[in-house]
Formats: C-alpha cells, sequence, structure tokens
C-alpha cells in the first residue's frame, strides 16, 4: 500500500496561537481515513492544510512538509491552484453556485480552466453526476434547474460533482453529512464507500459511527496534537491511548 | 459529550449481573449441601431458584440489546456489553448445572450408597471459589485475577477424571451400588462444567479489562 499522503512535522497557526503540533501521519492511497477529535482539536485546520486553505484565512501560518503523490505542496513555486486541483474539497455545507444550472456546477471547475469542447465536457459532467450517484435524478433537468433548487442531500452531492469533475486524486470532506438527514447521510456514507476505489478520501467528522462505517483508518486529535492514527477497528475496539479511549466512550469531550 | 445516562445504564447492567451471579453460586452451594446430606427440600428449593435466574437472564439480555441498539457504546464500553451477553448465558448454565446435581440427589436418596473414595465437596469447593473470584474480577474489572480462575481449570478436570476412574471401578466391583455411583460420577461432571463456565466468565473479564482474547489459550495477555 503506497501512502498517497505524507505528513511530516506539520504545524499550523491562527496568529500567535498554534493550531497543530508536530503532527506526522501517511494517508493511504484510495482508503478513506477518518479525523475525528472534539471541537477545537485541530482536524478541519488539518485538512485545509492539505489543499493549501489554511493559508487563505488572515494571519495564518504553516510549516511542515506535506506531499501528495509526487507532489511537495509547500515548496517554493508551487501555487495553491495547483494543488487545489489535485485534491477536492467539501464542505459541512453544500454550497452549490446558486445562480448556475446544475450543469454548469459541475462545469464550471473545468470552465475556469479554460476548457471548452462542448461534448467533452458533457461526458464529464455526466460522469461526475454518476460517480456522485445523482445523475439519476437530475439527468432530465441538467440545464432548466438551478444547483440551489435540490434538496439538501442531493446540493452536497452536486458539490461533491463539481469537486469530481477536474479529476482530483485525493477529496476532503470536512463534515460532508452532519447538516442532513439520516436518508441522505446514507446515501453520502455509500458514495464515499465507492469513490475510494478510485480517489484517497480523508473525512473530518464529529460522528462516530459514521467514522466506523466509511474509514479504514482514524486518526484521533486533541488540542491540535494528533493522539492516535490506526485501523479503524482497532480504534473503536482497543485503541492504545487512553485518551483515545476516553474520549470515543464519551467519559470527556 | 458527558454520557451520564449511558453510564448509568453500564453499572446498572453490571448491577444486575452480579445478582444473578450471586444467585447462580447460591445454587450451586445448595445443590451440594444437598448432596452432602441427601437433602430433599434443598433440592426442591434449587429447582424454584432456578426460574429467577432464568428470568434475570432475560433482564440481562435485554439492557444489554437497549444499551447496544440506543448508546452505540464503543471500546471498553462495548466490550464490556459483549462481555455481559457472555457472562450472563454462562451464569445461566451454572444454574443449570446446580438443577442437575440436585435432580441427581433426588434419585440418589432412593438408592443404597455406594462406597467411593471420592471428595465431591473438595472438587465442589474449588468449583464455587471459581465461579466467586471470577464474579469479584468482574465486580473489580481485574485481570490478575481472573487469570487465577483460569489456573485452577485443570485441577477440577484432574479431580473430575479420579472420580471418574473411582466410580467406574465401584460401579465394576459393587454392582449392586452401581446407580449411587453413576450419580456421583454424573454430579462431579456437573461441577466440572460449572469450574468450565467459571472459567468462560475469567475469559470475558480479561477481554473486558485488557482488550485480549485468552480463549483456547489464543494469546497469553
Amino acid at each position: 500500500m503506497d501512502a498517497e499522503i505524507q505528513v511530516q512535522q506539520l504545524n499550523a497557526w491562527f496568529g500567535s496561537t498554534q493550531a497543530l503540533h508536530d503532527i506526522s501521519l501517511d494517508i493511504q492511497e484510495k482508503h478513506t481515513t477518518a479525523i475525528i477529535g472534539p471541537s477545537g482539536c485541530g482536524k478541519s485546520t488539518f485538512v485545509r492544510c492539505l489543499n493549501r486553505m489554511h493559508e487563505t484565512l488572515p494571519n495564518t501560518r504553516v510549516e511542515g512538509k506535506v506531499r501528495i503523490g509526487d507532489l511537495d505542496i509547500y515548496a517554493r513555486g508551487i501555487s495553491p491552484v495547483s494543488v487545489r486541483r489535485r485534491v477536492g474539497m467539501v464542505f459541512q455545507k453544500a454550497n452549490p453556485f446558486p445562480t448556475m444550472s446544475i450543469y454548469d456546477n459541475v462545469a464550471a471547475g473545468l470552465k475556469l480552466n479554460g476548457f471548452r469542447n462542448r461534448r467533452e465536457l458533457d461526458g464529464v459532467v455526466e460522469r461526475s453526476l454518476r460517480q456522485a450517484a445523482l445523475w439519476d435524478e437530475v439527468k432530465d433537468s441538467l440545464k432548466k434547474k438551478s444547483g440551489a433548487s435540490l434538496s439538501g442531500g442531493q446540493q452536497q452531492r452536486l458539490c461533491i460533482a463539481r469537486a469530481l469533475a477536474v479529476e482530483p486524486d485525493v477529496l476532503l470532506m470536512d463534515e460532508p453529512a452532519s447538516a442532513l438527514d439520516p436518508i441522505s447521510t446514507a446515501k453520502i456514507e455509500d458514495l464515499i464507500f465507492e469513490l475510494k476505489k478510485q480517489y484517497t478520501v480523508v473525512i473530518v467528522t464529529h460522528n462516530m459511527q459514521q467514522a466506523a462505517r466509511v474509514a479504514e483508518f482514524t486518526a484521533f486529535f486533541l488540542m491540535g496534537n494528533l493522539v492516535e492514527f490506526d485501523k479503524t477497528e482497532k480504534m473503536f475496539t482497543t485503541p492504545s491511548d487512553k485518551r483515545t479511549e476516553d474520549y470515543i466512550t464519551g467519559r470527556f469531550g | 459529550m458527558s454520557r451520564t445516562r449511558f453510564h448509568q445504564g453500564l453499572d446498572e447492567l453490571k448491577q444486575k449481573l452480579l445478582t444473578m451471579g450471586g444467585m447462580a453460586e447460591q445454587a450451586v452451594d445448595r445443590a451440594v449441601l444437598a448432596f452432602q446430606n441427601r437433602d430433599i427440600s434443598l433440592c426442591e428449593r434449587v429447582l424454584r431458584d432456578e426460574a429467577n435466574i432464568n428470568a434475570a437472564e432475560r433482564e440481562v439480555d435485554e439492557m444489554a440489546l437497549d444499551l447496544l441498539a440506543m448508546q452505540q457504546p464503543m471500546a471498553v464500553d462495548l466490550r464490556f456489553i459483549l462481555a455481559c451477553i457472555k457472562i450472563n448465558s454462562d451464569l445461566e448454565r451454572v444454574g443449570d448445572q446446580a438443577v442437575n446435581i440436585a435432580e441427581r440427589v433426588m434419585d440418589m436418596v432412593n438408592n443404597p450408597r455406594a462406597d467411593l473414595n471420592v471428595d465431591i465437596p473438595r472438587m465442589a469447593s474449588i468449583a464455587i471459589n471459581m465461579v466467586r473470584d471470577a464474579l469479584n474480577s468482574f465486580l473489580t474489572a481485574d485481570a490478575e485475577m481472573a487469570r487465577s480462575v483460569l489456573e485452577r481449570d485443570d485441577l477440577v478436570d484432574n479431580m473430575n477424571h479420579e472420580i471418574f476412574e473411582a466410580t467406574d471401578f465401584a460401579m465394576t466391583h459393587s454392582p449392586e451400588t452401581h446407580r449411587d455411583a453413576l450419580d456421583t460420577m454424573i454430579v462431579a461432571r456437573n461441577l466440572e462444567r460449572v469450574a468450565d463456565h467459571a472459567t468462560n466468565i475469567a475469559e470475558d473479564v480479561i477481554f473486558w479489562v485488557r482488550g485480549a482474547d485468552v480463549r483456547h489459550h489464543a494469546n497469553k495477555a
């Protein structure tokens, strides 16, 4: 098994507040890795460092190494935009472009990159929507309906399709199902299961049952530190660190 | 996310199981006393008590099932509930063994006593102590005490084997008292099973406390 993402001694700050302390871990290719931990533990900051989103906030700073495949994403001269083409991201709240049609939402990234071939674009939109398990529900209204007219669960899958359209290697998901009902959540979870055949998925979740269901590996963060990182079944049945056990059994947090 | 209600539920489950354990242990105690004194009324008491043990078994299962379904336990809590479900079934079987012994005693009072060189009370006291220590290790989450239970299982097995040989010898040489010898052989076998259940309980305690599977000498925790 190859490590798709190698993180070495990653540190991140908001102003003078250090949000991540010396994080080192390897994320396996074409597997799902869940990041769990209480609010403020640094899990969102961590994934935002994996596609250079952290630096978009004012007064932030990152130190350390992150390698995605053969790309050292913090190396001098690497543009954040090129990193984000390889590392897609889906957020807690679905954020389709409200005035665009379903089709244009998915095609937006490619069009921005100067992609103009109509027939190829049609193909990419269909493939992406199929991968996001949304195609059958929207194929008859691709250009008629706006992204905002879809249900919350459909909007989230639309955002996933949009992220997949540019063919990233890695998909980061920050609480992708926390605002969804159980049926939409189940669809997203099934989708994650399918996606990891082709993509490396990193998911931040507060829902430990969700982590247990979708991820082969789980990392537990606490106060900006990586406490434990192991196979998910090990983490949830016999964790090595007392703090992991206390957290997942609800004894603090 | 302090899960007070959930942890109360775990405590209640533990209490219920310990109460049931006390009942099962007492049933074996009574059955052995009935054996020593050939006491029919005590046998009937053991038979009546079994209904309470069975009722407790159902309650423990229900509590465990509810906690699993409603609280999605993790890690040590998950292992605890799994251990409880298994200990529950072993304790119910301990109660069954007490009933089996009582039934033998009820048969024995009708037959002439065999002259046997066997020490059932000593074997019983080891087996009952194993159950007691297994339950104490469960009470205090003491994997060391649980391990000490495992170590005594061979002793009881050997005693059972010796009693088998002794009763076999008696049956061959004094056929007129063969029925009493046969009943005694079965009582020894029942006690050997009690010790087996105590061993299972101790293994489940080790699994709960240490997360290690020590069944069938799988590994040494």
